[in-house]
């Protein structure tokens, strides 16, 4: 019984990291953009929940949806029009660049809502769970998951089906190529940039319902968000949800069957994700290129 | 840097410094120059061998921790157990301390351990060829690792505390303001000697071939040199300053906690760096010196803005000034040289180009 | 050489230079009095950025609100006290820097600082060396008694064994501890166990995550298999909100799942929510509800300084009370020096919001009053029992013969 309950918890964790991580497979992933600045737009998702609570009431997590992913997404298109652009093939530099923005973004946060967390309430309909001889998921953690799945089956759509997703591929593939087969690169950058922080505006919101709500929210997430889509290959959805889905059992299992297992956990984690990085440098799966380098 | 620099360097921080500074202005400055010390490996690891190591705060900790244990156990006196031991409810010294007891054996360990790790790490990492963005994020998590395993042995590191409350320093009295004069001045004699070993190593064929593994790993190794054995050896040598600086960071400020060598600290520690300058050996230890004063200083007179002058210190940095103050000469001068339209980012051709992601 | 390297240097030495000669303008003055001038500077150390940010403000304003109060009552001999405000910035080192900085530069006559244990630690040896006072505010897990700390939050023998007594009382037989990772909850833990094997409780299991972790399914997972009679948590900060909201949408209240937790005040409660937290126990020696004049007074003054919607919770009256102490002690030597401070507030006793406090002079602890409270739906705490008189403080557990070989 205890192992089945761990089996589902590890997927709720595996969830919660990969919504964390969804975005980043598009800046990071795609474009080769670290952006330690990802975690405080997942902040400002959350934030944007408790903004609007006082117009939405109880509904105000659903009501953000749209709303953060369009703010964060904002976030991430002016991050990227007025510093990121400068930077491309500098990922070093863009990685400290960035740590200097969610610097600020985090101190912004304080000085506008405060030092202490604040609350968002979930909705009615979302308290309680299912009960399955013994075993209770929560309806918070099964919405976390049906959103995660909601967006890598909506950003797989896109990316096969849409126009823009194409071009976004094609880009990623092969930026040259790409540029003098006539397409507008920097628009791509642009949208790929705003989708991939409104990503991380959704993951804010769902964040909400499990964890505190504070200036410091963003940056819990960010290393193990990095981790995911190192695990996985850049840019590859598939790998990022395998890996996701993997840590987050391995982290549930380890945590169970150790005693003080916590700590020991995370270690774990980390230790598996290095090692495995060690036999796989390119994660999971690999982009095929003909490119040496 | 030239002779005369040097020269000037060397007065100033010997004798001007001792000799005008008060006592606590005295120790803050030798905080900084531990830092400095670890500036100089970075120097060497990223602005020539161009790995950008955001876990840095692994070997200062390796380093500190050693020394640490040391301290603790000569101030605990012989068969008596450290402070925060009793408080943890430790009965009897655990047996990876045992060995600490002994001088000789801790200042190997000081070296040893860091590199030990670091060419561990960098003969996988580099061989697999993992490099630029990746080698970042996983020397990250590799500090992020680190620390909660620190804090998760209580017992054996003291925790979230860490090591505290260190008193003496080889024979020397840490409450007395002479004996810490003494230490200030060893500690700026290590620095001069990093500085000037990892200067004499740079300019050697073998610095040569690190820079040019930076710029075009592929060529080089088409030439028949192993890039990942260059690689490696410069990481190793940044990883030992590192723990050197962090064996001195202990009886410098008088205690260790894991806090100083997480993700954020390491970050602190490549920031010096870029605004000094990371191709400029001297620059980076200007830098890390006025880095750490700055937070100094900011903290104390404005404290709640603290976070947005360092954020945007990072960002100025990066995008106005990306080889650092000691690079603005050069920087203005390719400009000018150039004579096109402003752009804010400019690297003369092939030298200084940092190494892009491999997809 | 080139004239680029050239540049190089120049700039480089710059850099050192400047440092070098900044800091040596800042020159402390060690013969000036610490209460020459027409003011007394008392240092105010806190962190005001970082993790702990969040708690440590809300005790630096309680401070300033005291000092202010003092000052309005006419000063310490005569002199109105001026703050130095320092940020320890959640980073240990920091707080041992800053303090350094307050006695050599800033020549306060006191300092009121610190949260954690850790920041505690760090600034210990510095007060010790330099002979001068600090005041702590915080409940703490004893086994500490500096010559130079007073300390004006609970011992464990003012909450965690009182706690334990109410358990005991109230029939509770298994217990389940949960816990950041730090050794506070370590230190309360050894001395839940301690006290269970004594009066005929069982600890069931015992947890630690690091400190800012936010998940907590497996644990309640675990919670739900062993069900304990009652949560022992000494979890801190953040984690507190991921823990209760996971508790109860895994679908337990504090019927089916009862804690008692001893690092959750009013401000917490506020940021976890009072609906995903009511009905859970708390162990304190003050609330913002508790009776008497001077509470009042103190709420009434703390919310007209920073905001009708403030709460003020127990560590913050603490650090009130600390000011209002020294003010005390100082007065009635007659002096700041350190020596004559401690003689005088041996003994010290005022009627403060939580009660009457008293110095004991032995330990430089203070008698508490220990209260249990439950957390009403408001976001409130009810008092629902206390310990009737304040207890005399005993830091390393002497008076207890089941502690005996903790410390």
């Amino acid at each position: 019984m205890g192992a089945l309950n761990q089996l589902v918890i590890g997927a709720s964790i595996g969830a919660v990291l990969l919504l964390a991580a969804l975005g980043l497979t598009f800046t990071f992933g795609q474009m080769g953009v670290i952006n330690m600045a990802h975690g405080e737009f997942i902040m400002a998702g959350a934030y944007t929940a408790y903004v609007l609570q006082p117009l939405a009431g109880g509904q105000a997590v659903l009501a953000a949806l749209p709303v953060a992913f369009v703010v964060a997404g904002l976030l991430g298109l002016v991050l990227e029009r007025v510093l990121i652009r400068r930077f491309y093939g500098r990922p070093l530099d863009t990685l400290l660049l960035t740590f200097g923005v969610s610097l600020i973004l985090q101190q912004l946060a304080r000085d506008i809502f405060g030092a202490p967390n604040v609350q968002v309430r979930a909705p009615g309909w979302l308290t309680g769970g299912v009960d399955l001889g013994g075993l209770r998921i929560p309806y918070n953690r099964i919405f976390i998951l049906v959103l995660a799945v909601g967006c890598v089956v909506g950003i797989s759509w896109y990316l096969a089906r849409l126009k823009q997703g194409r071009r976004m591929r094609a880009v990623m593939q092969n930026r040259q190529l790409a540029a003098v087969s006539g397409v507008a690169t920097e628009r791509v950058d642009q949208l790929t940039f705003f989708v991939g922080s409104g990503l991380a505006g959704l993951a804010g919101v769902a964040l909400t319902l499990i964890g505190p709500v504070g200036p410091t929210l963003g940056s819990a997430y960010i290393v193990d968000a990095f981790l995911v889509v190192v695990a996985g290959g850049l840019g590859q959805l598939r790998g990022a949800v395998i890996a996701a889905f993997t840590l987050g059992v391995l982290n549930s299992f380890v945590e169970f069957w150790t005693a003080n297992g916590a700590s020991f956990a995370k270690v774990v984690v980390f230790a598996v994700v290095i090692g495995f990085l060690q036999v796989r440098p390119q994660g999971m799966f690999v982009l095929r290129s003909r490119a040496l380098s | 840097m030239a002779p005369a620099g040097l020269a000037v360097s060397a007065v100033l921080l010997l004798v001007v410094a001792p000799l005008v500074l008060s006592p606590f202005r005295l120790d803050l400055l030798a905080k900084y120059l531990c830092y400095a010390i670890v500036a100089v490996g970075i120097a060497l690891a990223w602005g020539r061998g161009g790995m950008l190591t955001l876990g840095q705060g692994v070997f200062f900790g390796l380093g500190g921790y050693a020394m640490g244990m040391h301290l603790k156990l000569a101030e605990a006196g012989p068969g008596k157990l450290p402070d925060f031991m009793s408080w943890s409810g430790v009965e009897s010294l655990p047996l990876l301390w045992k060995p600490f007891a002994n001088p000789v054996f801790t200042l190997v360990m000081v070296v040893l351990l860091p590199v030990v790790v670091a060419v561990l790490l960098g003969s996988l990492v580099f061989r697999q060829r993992v490099r630029g963005a990746y080698f970042a994020v996983l020397s990250q998590a590799l500090a992020a690792a680190f620390v909660i395993l620190l804090v998760g042995q209580q017992g054996l590191t003291g925790g979230t505390n860490g090591l505290t409350n260190i008193q003496h320093f080889f024979g020397l009295d840490l409450y007395d303001d002479a004996d810490r004069r003494l230490l200030y001045l060893i500690v700026a004699l290590v620095l001069g000697l990093a500085y000037l070993g990892v200067r004499q190593l740079a300019a050697s064929r073998y610095g040569q071939l690190l820079v040019a593994i930076r710029d075009g790993e592929d060529r080089v190794r088409f030439l028949g040199y192993d890039p990942a054995l260059v690689k490696t050896v410069a990481f190793a040598v940044s990883a030992a300053l590192a723990g050197v600086a962090g064996a001195l960071f202990v009886p410098v400020v008088g205690l260790l906690t894991p806090a100083n060598l997480g993700v954020v600290a390491s970050l602190e520690l490549l920031i010096g760096v870029a605004i000094g300058g990371r191709y400029s050996l001297a620059g980076a230890v200007g830098g890390a010196l006025l880095f750490n004063y700055a937070k100094t200083v900011f903290s104390e007179e404005l404290p709640d803005s603290w976070l947005y002058v360092q954020g945007a210190l990072f960002v100025v940095v990066m995008v106005w000034a990306p080889r650092g103050i000691a690079g603005l000469a050069g920087q203005l001068r390719d400009r000018w040289a150039r004579r096109g339209p402003l752009r804010p980012v400019s690297y003369p051709a092939g030298a200084d180009r940092p190494q892009e992601v491999s997809t | 050489m080139s004239l680029h390297q050239r540049a190089r240097i120049l700039l480089s030495l710059l850099m050192v230079s400047s440092v070098v000669v900044s800091m040596s303008a800042c020159v402390d003055d060690p013969d000036s009095g610490r209460a020459d001038g027409d003011t007394i500077k008392v240092g105010v150390l806190h962190s005001l950025s970082g993790t702990m940010a969040i708690s440590e403000v809300t005790v630096r304003d309680s401070e300033l609100l005291a000092i202010e109060q003092v000052n309005a009552a006419g000063g310490v001999l005569g002199k109105k006290l001026e703050p130095v405000v320092e940020d320890g910035a959640s980073d240990w080192p920091t707080f041992a820097e800053k303090a350094q900085k307050l006695i050599s530069e800033d020549r306060v006559a006191t300092t009121f600082g610190g949260w954690t244990s850790a920041s505690r630690k760090a600034m210990l040896p510095v007060f010790e060396r330099n002979k001068q006072l600090l005041w702590y505010p915080v409940q703490y897990e004893g086994l500490e008694s500096s010559p130079y700390i007073f300390y004006t939050g609970a011992t464990t023998n003012q909450q965690i064994v009182p706690a334990l007594d109410y358990l005991k009382e109230k029939g509770k037989k298994t217990i389940f501890l949960v816990g950041s990772d730090y050794v506070f909850p370590r230190t309360a833990n050894k001395i839940i166990k301690a006290y269970a094997g004594a009066n005929g409780m069982r600890v069931i299991g015992e947890e630690y995550t690091p400190l800012g972790n936010t998940e907590y399914s497996t644990i309640v997972n675990k919670l739900g298999q062993a069900k304990p009679d009652i949560v022992f948590n000494t979890l801190n900060g953040d984690s507190n909100v991921a823990f209760f909201k996971q508790l109860r949408s895994a679908g337990f209240t504090a019927d089916t799942m009862p804690t008692v937790s001893v690092s959750v005040a009013e401000e917490e409660v506020a940021g976890i929510g009072p609906a995903n937290v009511a009905g859970h126990l708390v162990a304190w020696n003050y609330y913002q509800t508790t009776p008497g004049a001077t509470n009042d007074a103190f709420v009434t003054a703390y919310r007209a300084k920073y905001g009708a919607d403030k709460v003020t919770s127990d560590p913050m009256e603490a650090g009130y009370n600390a000011v209002k102490l020294w003010a005390a002690a100082a007065n009635k030597a007659g002096s700041v020096e350190v020596d004559a401070v401690k003689k005088a507030a041996a003994g010290i006793s005022l009627d403060l919001p939580e009660g009457k406090v008293t110095i004991d002079g032995e330990n430089q602890h203070v008698y508490k009053t220990a209260r249990i409270g439950v957390i009403q739906p408001d976001g409130q705490i009810k008092e629902v029992w206390n310990s009737g008189q304040p207890i005399k403080p005993d830091p390393y557990l002497k008076s207890y013969p089941w502690a005996a070989g903790l410390a």
